[in-house]
């Protein structure tokens, strides 16, 4: 009994750099391999910067009147909507092994369970942080192309967005770190739930039922607290004005969402390691 | 050889006619048993039920109302607040308040003048304690109103019938609140000034426009029911709070202040009987909530000025309504957090049949493809109308008393539109599963079914309330199937009104039943792409 333990155990209980590396090289040749997640990422640019321009597009300011626009976060207003695509491409590669049994080839070939998880995670919010930047560069280029022609012109107050002006740097590198974070979080959701509608569910529910119930809440004590203590406080780091009247700090309030995303990390890798495959 | 393969077709084509036959039933039943089998699913109807019902309970009589009835008086809150409200003729709540120049008029008779001018003045904000009051400034709000009136009665929400000219949507006759009939478009001056004539025979009055007093035109006639012989008839004018809605991203601002219209009038010619002889001026209505400029009327010879604040209008829920009002559906937003959840189990109905390779089996079971779709879409659709019904209820019943305890006025409707706002709720969620389901069978997987079923109703929504201007707004809720809640809506758009309402106030461009049909057309159309590709592809 003794001898057939011990062969096993330095490699399951001591992963080494190279167990890490390794694990990390099968979750990205998953992932490469897999068609879905070029297209969601395509998908995530796609979405982020075509609901930006929208919003973009929408607004104007008649001559005469006076703007209270946020012009950093007007332009980055796809985010919003590109972390629709992020809970898919992050809750995919988790509930897909669950719903083909694929899972329980991973966990024998990586017997450390939480690793699995973390592993998952890192490949996943890499991937969402590269596509990230690439949709929050579109979404600010956007804003400095259309805006002054709508109105919002250096001559009324909104000099044009350059990432040189320190809160547009913040709002822009937090909306990407935003991204990152809402991939962990459904990641967190994935290895807890492990069916992949439901967790889908889940996550588009935390993520969209509080601004709703926020917008619908007469009492502005439970319309702060849902601002300052839901996943929705995350968005606070997309602010360049009015910081004084925000209902939580920029990054206190990406800090709550990554509360967050670490509880359901957590709670994902204990549920991982705790229930059978 | 001939005769052999006829007797070996027979029996075919009769146990298909007979399996054509029982088909249905069968499918419906065998659906209905794997619903009810899974655990998940009934618990997922169950939270979505209960989400329904919390969220709205919770959303319902949340605000806080506070006032005071002077600068020196105790604050008030609550319920003390809510001033009385009239009801109109036909059961709504109303606003009637203006200033009135009136004496009575005994029987049939008419009541004829010129308008040469309309002017207003407002000011942005309230007198603040101690201090100046805040400059007047000259304007007119779109629906300040001044002409001529028929009333029943000098009391709050009686019947009536006026003939006006109007800040910027012409001459119009209005009646009974809800009715409003354009006349000549444009607004009254000295040099082109608008005559306006109304008539009584009756229960019936009759209004006219003319350019010149000369050649007259009808615009439009009120039958108010049980109109004593003597009604009060006379010059009004009354004017909206001036209000400037600056909409843009991620809220507007409303700057607004009261308001003053005055209306100048001469060549006043009557006919029949009025006894009085005399002309006498009251503010028709009083609202400690809504600050009010004084009005009054002056008299040189045959010209009068009458000055007014207030509206004679219906109430509609929204930022401008004088009282605290909301509306029978508050309760009810929170049909889309458990939207989700149906929407989830919904999608998946479908899509785990693919998962587990069931789909052979079900369709070896019932060979005809379409009725497996039209089975589970009976069973989800019932099932989860049945869940919205019960949510929706209890729903309305917890949260009005709720939103009545705090102070708000719940804005009365007939009790056939309550029942359309409870059992509309229902349907929306039925039918948003109905969708779900097709989608599910389209696209086979469940992430992506989930996703796009959200995206299709939530997220439009979502951008709605919270992002894009109205403008834009309106085309979203018109075009997406998220048109469908305003099956919600108990209290109809009336033009006669700025109400600056958006969907977040519960105000939808479509009406009821057109909205809901946009939603019923995604899901017609879902369910039929759904059929073909069912039919065309292998399981």
């Amino acid at each position: 009994m003794s001898t057939a333990l011990s062969p096993s155990r330095p490699a399951a209980q001591r992963p080494g750099l190279t167990a890490i590396r390794d694990a990390l090289r099968a979750e990205w040749v998953k992932q490469r391999t897999a068609s879905s997640a070029a297209w969601l990422l395509a998908g995530l640019i796609a979405a982020t910067v075509a609901i930006s321009a929208a919003a973009i597009a929408a607004n104007r300011c008649p001559a005469g009147l006076t703007c209270p626009v946020d012009t950093t976060k007007l332009s980055l207003t796809g985010v919003e909507f590109g972390e629709a695509v992020v809970a898919i491409l992050a809750v995919l590669p988790i509930c897909n092994e669950y719903s083909t049994g694929m899972i329980r080839v991973t966990l024998a070939a990586m017997p450390r369970r939480a690793v699995v998880v973390a592993v998952k995670a890192a490949i996943v919010s890499g991937m969402v942080l590269a596509a990230g930047i690439v949709a929050v560069l579109a979404c600010v280029l956007a804003g400095r192309l259309i805006l002054p022609g709508h109105g919002f012109s250096p001559a009324r107050g909104f000099p044009p967005l350059s990432l040189a002006d320190g809160p547009t740097l913040r709002a822009a590198a937090g909306s990407v770190l935003y991204l990152g974070l809402i991939a962990l979080l459904s990641v967190g959701v994935a290895a807890i739930v492990r069916d992949s509608a439901v967790t889908i569910g889940a996550v588009l529910g935390l993520l969209y039922l509080f601004p709703v119930i926020a917008t619908f809440v007469g009492n502005m004590t439970w319309h702060n607290r849902l601002e300052r203590y839901t996943p929705l406080a995350g968005l606070n780091i997309q602010a360049t004005t009015g910081l004084r009247s925000l209902p939580i700090s920029p990054w206190a309030g990406l800090g709550v969402l990554a509360v967050w995303a670490m509880i359901a990390l957590v709670g994902g890798a204990l549920s991982v390691r705790l229930r059978d495959a | 050889m001939t005769s052999g393969s006829i007797a070996t077709e027979r029996p075919d084509v009769s146990r298909s006619r007979a399996a054509a036959r029982v088909g249905f039933g069968p499918a419906i039943r065998s659906e209905w048993v794997k619903f009810r089998s899974v655990r998940g699913w009934i618990i997922g109807m169950i939270v979505a039920g209960l989400l329904v019902l919390l969220t709205g309970v919770f959303l319902a009589g949340n605000g806080s109302i506070g006032c005071q009835n002077g600068p020196n008086s105790p604050a008030l809150t609550g319920k003390a607040c809510l001033p009385p409200v009239p009801i109109g003729p036909g059961g709504e709540a109303v606003s009637d308040s203006f200033y009135f120049v009136h004496q009575p008029l005994v029987g049939n008779g008419s009541i004829t003048i010129r308008v040469t001018a309309l002017t207003g003045i407002y000011t942005q904000g309230l007198a603040q304690v101690g201090q100046a009051p805040p400059p007047a400034h000259k304007g007119l709000e779109p629906w300040a109103k001044a002409g001529i009136i028929i009333k029943a009665s000098t009391r709050p929400g009686s019947a009536y019938a006026a003939m006006m000219v109007t800040g910027s949507h012409g001459v119009r006759m209005q009646y009974d609140y809800t009715s409003d009939v354009a006349g000549l478009p444009g607004l009254a001056s000295a040099a082109s000034p608008r005559w306006l004539r109304l008539t009584r025979s009756g229960d019936t009055i009759a209004g006219y426009d003319s350019a010149d007093g000369r050649h007259w035109a009808l615009v439009g006639t009120a039958h108010l029911t049980g109109l004593s012989r003597a009604v009060q008839a006379g010059m009004f004018a009354a004017t909206p709070p001036y209000n400037k809605a600056t909409t843009s991203l991620f809220g507007g601002s409303d700057q607004g202040g009261p308001a003053l219209a005055t209306g100048s009038f001469d060549n006043l010619g009557l006919r029949g009987n009025w006894p009085a002889g005399a002309w006498s001026g009251v503010n028709i209505g009083t609202n400690k909530l809504t600050p009010r400029s004084p009005g009054g009327f002056r008299r040189a010879g045959s010209a009068f000025a009458v000055s007014g604040s207030g509206d004679i209008a219906p109430l509609a829920p929204g930022p401008l309504s004088p009282i605290p009002s909301t509306t029978v559906e508050e309760p009810l937003a929170g049909v889309f957090v458990g939207l989700i959840a149906v929407v989830v189990v919904a999608a998946m109905f479908f899509t785990v049949e693919y998962r587990r390779g069931l789909i052979r089996v079900t369709l070896a079971a019932t060979p005809h493809r379409g009725r497996v779709l039209a089975a589970k879409a009976i069973v989800i659709g019932s099932v989860a109308f049945i869940t919205g019904l019960a949510a929706s209820i209890l729903a309305v019943w917890l949260g009005l008393p709720k939103e009545r305890n705090v102070g708000e006025y719940v804005l009365p409707v007939s009790t056939f539109t309550e029942v359309r706002v409870i059992v509309g709720t229902a349907a929306f969620v039925a039918v948003a599963a109905v969708l779900a389901v097709a989608i599910g069978a389209i696209l086979r997987r469940s992430a992506a079914a989930v996703t796009t079923v959200i995206g299709l109703i939530v997220l439009p929504f979502l951008l709605s309330v919270t992002v894009l201007p109205v403008s834009v707004a309106d085309w979203v809720l018109r075009i997406t199937p998220a048109a469908g809640l305003a099956i919600q809506q108990s209290i109809p758009n009336y033009p006669q009104l700025s109400t600056n309402a958006s969907a977040a106030a519960g105000v939808y461009p479509l009406t009821p039943w057109a909205g809901f049909a946009v939603l019923c057309l995604y899901a017609v159309a879902a369910l039929a792409m759904a059929a073909v590709l069912l039919r065309r592809r292998d399981a």
